[in-house]
């Protein structure tokens, strides 16, 4: 069965670690949650594909993983906080993965955090739907309904004035 | 009777734990951040709590997803540091408070707040770097910590509405304990911050202003946000911040604003941080003057003269 739909399959560049997800990855961070022995992290180090096996994963997560693709393991169900356990068996932190993933040289993506982060301006919606990538429309938008219902209560109580 | 002093709300980060760990807080990059909490933690040192309630989020070190409660109180008497793949962080072991969690427990469950009792956790980052940040890396904590762990994991997290109704549940609970307790409830987490998939590195001040400036002045405007409003805006783990409504819940409807302090980035996230006391009422001696650090009680003026420096 195709993937639900959710609202939150609009935002650009996000994998939301929802029940779905959670449920088809369960092998994925169940590895990784088995990275924080260090007894585990020698055995899969010294033969990966072999300690793979133990966990029910499907080949394409037991590729994704191999291939240290973080953004393919979390399409297939992986967590962030999961997979870099997995990060940090290779001693990579947080901000190396967050790199890796959005395709930057390390020293590009330092250099972008420093300088204050992406920007949310052109990043909020791949319809464009919400906010045709500024933020003044959005507000618009999210202020409409509340517009109306301020309409509506005044009307009802210019009938009881 | 116990009763909740302040609220304080803190971001935390797991580099800013490495930085403390790895003693660099001396390099520029770190100074940067660790001094917008120097003047927090004059305050913590006045204030002295005798308990705090922490609320964070596990970062699958306590439950992975076999188990996910959305909301979790740590009735233990210890709670150790998490091996997070780098070897438990060199703090202290965290003293609970079962006795005041216990009635903790059983007040809110009455109060219709299913939470899951846990007698067994370990803890990570997002418990211990807010404690390092608030009283520094002293050899025993100072106070008991009761943990309330919220589930921000796995999507959906509890709304933010649940979530400030849940901080309310707990001032009751707290206020109908019999010992005199002073007690400091942490909201942690966020702030803005994406660190999966292609668009990691999200930063969004303006939201993070807003949502600080809200916290402290109209709350309930930020219980209605939804999910989808967080995670576009303030990133896919800028979440996070539905923790610090229960902080804000379990404060009075009217605060004071002691201390801000925001700066980006340190590692992917925007650090932010608040302090909120209940507002103090104007003494008899100076009517007018309730805002001000000296129309409030004279604890609160000794604070404020402590050089705290006010956001307004």
């Amino acid at each position: 069965m195709a993937r639900e739909q959710h609202d939150y399959d609009d935002i650009p560049g996000t994998f939301v670690f929802d029940q779905d997800r959670s449920r088809q990855g369960f092998g994925i961070n169940m590895f990784c949650m088995s990275l924080m022995k260090d007894e585990n992290r020698k055995a899969f180090k010294a033969n990966e594909a072999e300690y793979l096996k133990k966990f029910n994963l499907t080949p394409e997560q037991t590729d994704a993983i191999l291939k240290r693709d973080y953004n393919r393991m979390l399409e297939l169900g992986g967590n962030i906080y999961f997979t870099a356990k997995l990060g940090a068996t290779d001693g990579h932190s947080f901000r190396h993965l967050a790199a890796v993933m959005t395709g930057s040289s390390q020293d590009d993506y330092a250099n972008m955090m420093l300088a204050g982060g992406r920007s949310v301006e052109g990043n909020r919606s791949k319809s464009g739907k919400v906010a045709k990538s500024v933020k003044k429309p959005a507000k618009k938008s999210a202020k409409k309904p509340a517009k109306a219902k301020v309409k509506t209560r005044s009307k009802s109580r210019s009938k009881r004035g | 009777m116990a009763r909740i002093i302040a609220g304080v709300s803190s971001s935390h980060v797991p580099a800013i734990g490495a930085a403390i760990d790895n003693k660099q807080t001396e390099e520029p990059y770190w100074k940067r951040v660790f001094s917008g909490f120097e003047k927090s933690k004059e305050w913590m040192a006045q204030a002295k709590p005798d308990v705090v309630i922490l609320i964070y989020n596990d970062h699958a070190s306590a439950f992975s997803v076999e188990m996910v409660p959305t909301f979790a109180l740590g009735c233990a008497a210890e709670f150790p540091p998490a091996d997070e793949g780098w070897g438990p962080r060199p703090v202290p072991v965290v003293k609970g408070h079962p006795q005041l969690a216990a009635h903790i427990a059983q007040s809110v469950i009455l109060d219709e707040f299913d939470i899951t009792v846990v007698n067994k956790m370990e803890v990570d980052h997002g418990l211990t770097v807010p404690m390092n940040l608030l009283f520094g890396s002293p050899k025993e904590w100072p106070c008991p910590v009761i943990p309330v762990a919220v589930n921000v994991v796995l999507y959906p997290p509890p709304t933010g509405h649940r979530c400030f109704m849940l901080g309310r549940a707990i001032r009751k609970a707290v206020e109908s304990y019999p010992e005199d307790l002073r007690v400091v409830v942490f909201g942690t987490g966020g702030m803005s911050h994406q660190i999966s998939g292609p668009r990691a590195g999200l930063i969004n001040s303006k939201f993070d202003k807003a949502f600080l400036d809200n916290l402290s002045k109209d709350p309930k405007k930020l219980t209605r946000m939804p999910h989808i409003e967080y995670m576009r805006e303030a990133g896919a783990e800028g979440i996070e911040m539905v923790m610090w409504l229960v902080m804000r819940g379990a404060l009075p409807e009217k605060v004071d604003e002691v201390y801000r302090f925001y700066t980006v980035p340190a590692s992917n996230t925007a650090v932010g941080h608040i302090i909120l006391e209940p507002h103090h009422r104007a003494t008899k001696k100076a009517p007018g003057k309730a805002k001000k650090p000296a129309g409030k009680i004279k604890r609160a003026a000794a604070r404020a003269t402590s050089a705290v420096r006010r956001s307004r």
